[in-house]
């Protein structure tokens, strides 16, 4: 057992306010009271709704000072992402060339260079600039993708699962069904449907993602169900919809938290896949995917032309998997050690 | 904002204010067993088997058996936290059965439970403020200041302090945690609290503080308990009647003194006989007559006298004769057990004497 702060440590130390990671104690769930009166500041007679907020807010500092020193790689994988958000947001001013532009004379497929950085392409756009703005696409669709499914599929999950009798079944049953068609060939299917838009793409990832996030959820609220704190709520009248979102939420949101994190991983290489198959982002949009299937053709003579659209795709996929990685080490740390 | 009314003087919110605060008619709860693919039923769990009591204002009721006697599930049915197959539970005169979902959730107001297990019967995600706080929250009792307040003078009430408001339960101890609970189950003045082994999982000294605790705020607000443990000691010290339960049908009713001083069903004294006397001399001069084996499967209770497989005085019949719960003179309710002879148990002022002669014997021999 990994028990980093004993009660002894929460005397002064002058490294700011020492009180033990909630983590700590988490790790030990059998002995769970390391903490001993004296960590709490102040034994005022009475406290306001604020400070116990306050109390929360410190819990949160220190589970994030906790993931910082124990999971360093996926902290530096956790700036990558911001690092790449970052890009995404001010792909205008990163941009040294128009992403689009096709310059007159053409430079087609020249080699890198101080005004190319990542050389041109075939019609002689800039690679580099054409990536930056893939970061857009890539980070856009993911984004929305995560955040449709996590919510949507969180919720049918939760509410199917505590729900239980014709509901689950009904629920379960279609999520059987989308789960048991190939995500690639359901997602061409929808997306040829609809039509080449990011929206549509967006569209159809989430009807792929939304299954998984309600299977996590479901069977956790399973287990929260049967545990005696929802007995608890319902003893004390309690309506389904708090048990739902007061009880139920809170407690299976770690396991999603790290599907969400991996599923970003997995929307940024669907994104690319379905691009790359041209029925992703519309021709005009500069995307990681569409990148790579178009130069694909010249891959023996621009090398430049696969290698940073494909580098970009994979440094994105691995800090999203690495950083999903260790915050479900962090999150739930009885699953590892 | 609301405030929560002082409780105290406070008298029951409507219903009658005499009659008894719970009563449990022909209580019977089945659990069906499901097999195969289709799911058919093929027998039944009669968990709860047509169980009736009463429980007074201000009074304690023991529910005592061994592990898997329905104990548990009588609790639960009572709350209708689980629907009774059939009979009935009328709180406060009312009929559980009749109220709708949201007349159901009003009446929680006014009948809690604390649970056995101080560790999964709090949500860990949760701060002492919002476990404790959740009845006022729930029912409009009290928000804001005011209920962090109230949730204070709780804290305060069950020895600990408003430091502790914003602790997560994996920050107490086993002890802590379940007097969290019980200042949960107390947060919206209830009229009955069910303790579900509420101490069993503490160790004694721990144990002897929530039971005082649960004592004094007995005296102090009039609650009434219905006791669910396995634990005679505790059940002498706490309750005023005691229930014995076994298979799902209580053999015995009496108080609790009578109970213990004059037990009427062999199970009863098998029972009492089997609680462990720590002075080896009292020990020595006790008569046991002990149940052996485990408590036969409920889906196929034994025939006749449920008991009769364990009982040290069965007799043939005792497997066709079905014993049937009588009110007795005064006041208790038994299996009539045609076969009981009220030989003398536990520490009788014979056996001790005996006892006394032969270890005056003994000591003379060296």
């Amino acid at each position: 057992m990994n028990t980093p702060t004993t009660p002894t440590d929460d005397l002064p130390s002058g490294s700011g306010p020492d009180r033990p990671p909630d983590t700590a104690a988490d790790r030990s769930p059998a002995g769970g009271s390391t903490i001993t009166e004296a960590t709490e500041p102040g034994d005022g007679e009475r406290q306001t709704p604020e400070q116990v907020a306050l109390g929360r807010r410190q819990r949160f500092a220190e589970s994030f000072r906790q993931f910082r020193s124990d999971h360093l790689m996926g902290f530096l994988f956790g700036i990558v992402i911001l690092l790449l958000l970052l890009v995404a947001i001010a792909a205008p001013i990163i941009a040294t060339h128009d992403p689009s532009a096709i310059p007159r004379p053409p430079q087609k497929l020249a080699p890198p260079s101080t005004d190319h950085f990542f050389g041109t392409d075939q019609l002689g756009r800039d690679i580099f600039s054409r990536v930056v703005y893939g970061a857009r696409t890539s980070l856009i669709v993911a984004t929305a993708t995560v955040i449709i499914s996590t919510i949507l599929g969180t919720l049918l999950g939760a509410v199917s699962g505590y729900l239980g009798g014709w509901v689950d079944l009904v629920i379960q049953r279609i999520v059987d069904a989308v789960l048991s068609i190939p995500v690639l060939i359901l997602a061409l299917f929808i997306a040829s449907l609809l039509g080449a838009s990011i929206t549509n793409v967006v569209l159809a990832l989430s009807i792929i993602y939304i299954p998984r996030f309600s299977r996590i959820a479901r069977g956790e609220m399973l287990r929260i169900r049967s545990a005696e704190y929802v007995t608890a709520a319902e003893a004390l009248g309690a309506k389904p919809s708090r048990i739902i979102f007061k009880h139920g939420v809170p407690n299976l949101v770690a396991p999603i938290i790290v599907l969400a994190s991996l599923t970003f991983g997995q929307a940024i290489v669907a994104e690319a896949a379905l691009s790359f198959l041209g029925v992703g982002a519309p021709i005009t949009e500069p995307s990681w995917g569409r990148m790579l299937s178009t130069s694909r053709e010249f891959m023996t003579v621009a090398w430049w032309s696969v290698v940073f659209p494909g580098a970009a795709l994979s440094l994105g996929v691995l800090a999203f998997n690495l950083f999903g990685d260790a915050l479900r080490d962090h999150l739930d740390p009885k699953l590892v050690r | 904002m609301t405030t929560v009314a002082e409780q105290p003087d406070a008298g029951p919110t409507g219903g009658t204010v005499d009659g008894p605060v719970l009563e449990v008619e022909h209580l019977t709860k089945h659990f069906p067993i499901r097999t195969g693919l289709l799911q058919r039923t093929v027998g039944h769990v009669r968990a709860v088997d047509d169980v009736s009591f009463h429980i007074d204002r201000g009074e304690t009721l023991a529910l005592v058996g061994e592990s898997g006697c329905g104990k548990t599930t009588t609790g639960r049915v009572v709350l209708r936290l689980i629907d009774p197959t059939s009979g009935t539970v009328r709180f406060d005169g009312q009929d559980l059965a009749e109220v709708d979902a949201d007349e159901l959730r009003g009446l929680r107001q006014r009948m809690q439970i604390i649970f056995q297990d101080p560790y999964s019967s709090l949500d860990p995600r949760m701060s002492t403020a919002d476990i404790v706080g959740e009845g006022l929250a729930i029912h409009g009792m009290a928000s804001g200041q005011a209920q962090l307040d109230r949730v204070t003078d709780l804290l305060e009430k069950v020895g600990l302090s408003a430091r502790d408001l914003r602790k997560f339960p994996h920050q107490f101890s086993g002890g802590q945690r379940q007097r969290i609970g019980v200042a949960r189950a107390l947060a919206t003045n209830p009229e009955l609290i069910i303790c579900d082994e509420a101490v069993s999982a503490l160790d004694v000294s721990v144990q002897a503080q929530v039971l005082n605790l649960l004592k004094d705020l007995q005296t102090e607000l009039g609650i009434s308990y219905l006791f669910i443990t396995h634990d005679l000691n505790v059940v002498r010290y706490i309750a005023d009647r005691v229930a014995v339960m076994y298979l799902g049908q209580i053999v015995e009713l009496a108080e609790t003194e009578q109970l213990f001083t004059d037990p009427r069903h062999p199970y009863t004294r098998s029972l009492l006989s089997s609680v462990p006397i720590i002075d080896p001399e009292l020990a020595r001069a006790t008569v046991r007559t002990p149940l052996e084996g485990d408590v036969p499967s409920p889906s196929s209770p034994p025939s006749g006298c449920r008991f009769h497989n364990r009982c040290p005085q069965a007799v043939e019949r005792c497997r066709h004769y079905a014993p049937v719960l009588v009110d007795l003179n005064d006041g208790r309710q038994a299996r009539e057990c045609p076969e009981y002879r009220p030989e003398p148990f536990g520490l009788t002022a014979q056996s001790y004497r005996e006892s006394e002669l032969l270890n005056q014997g003994t000591e003379a021999g060296e």
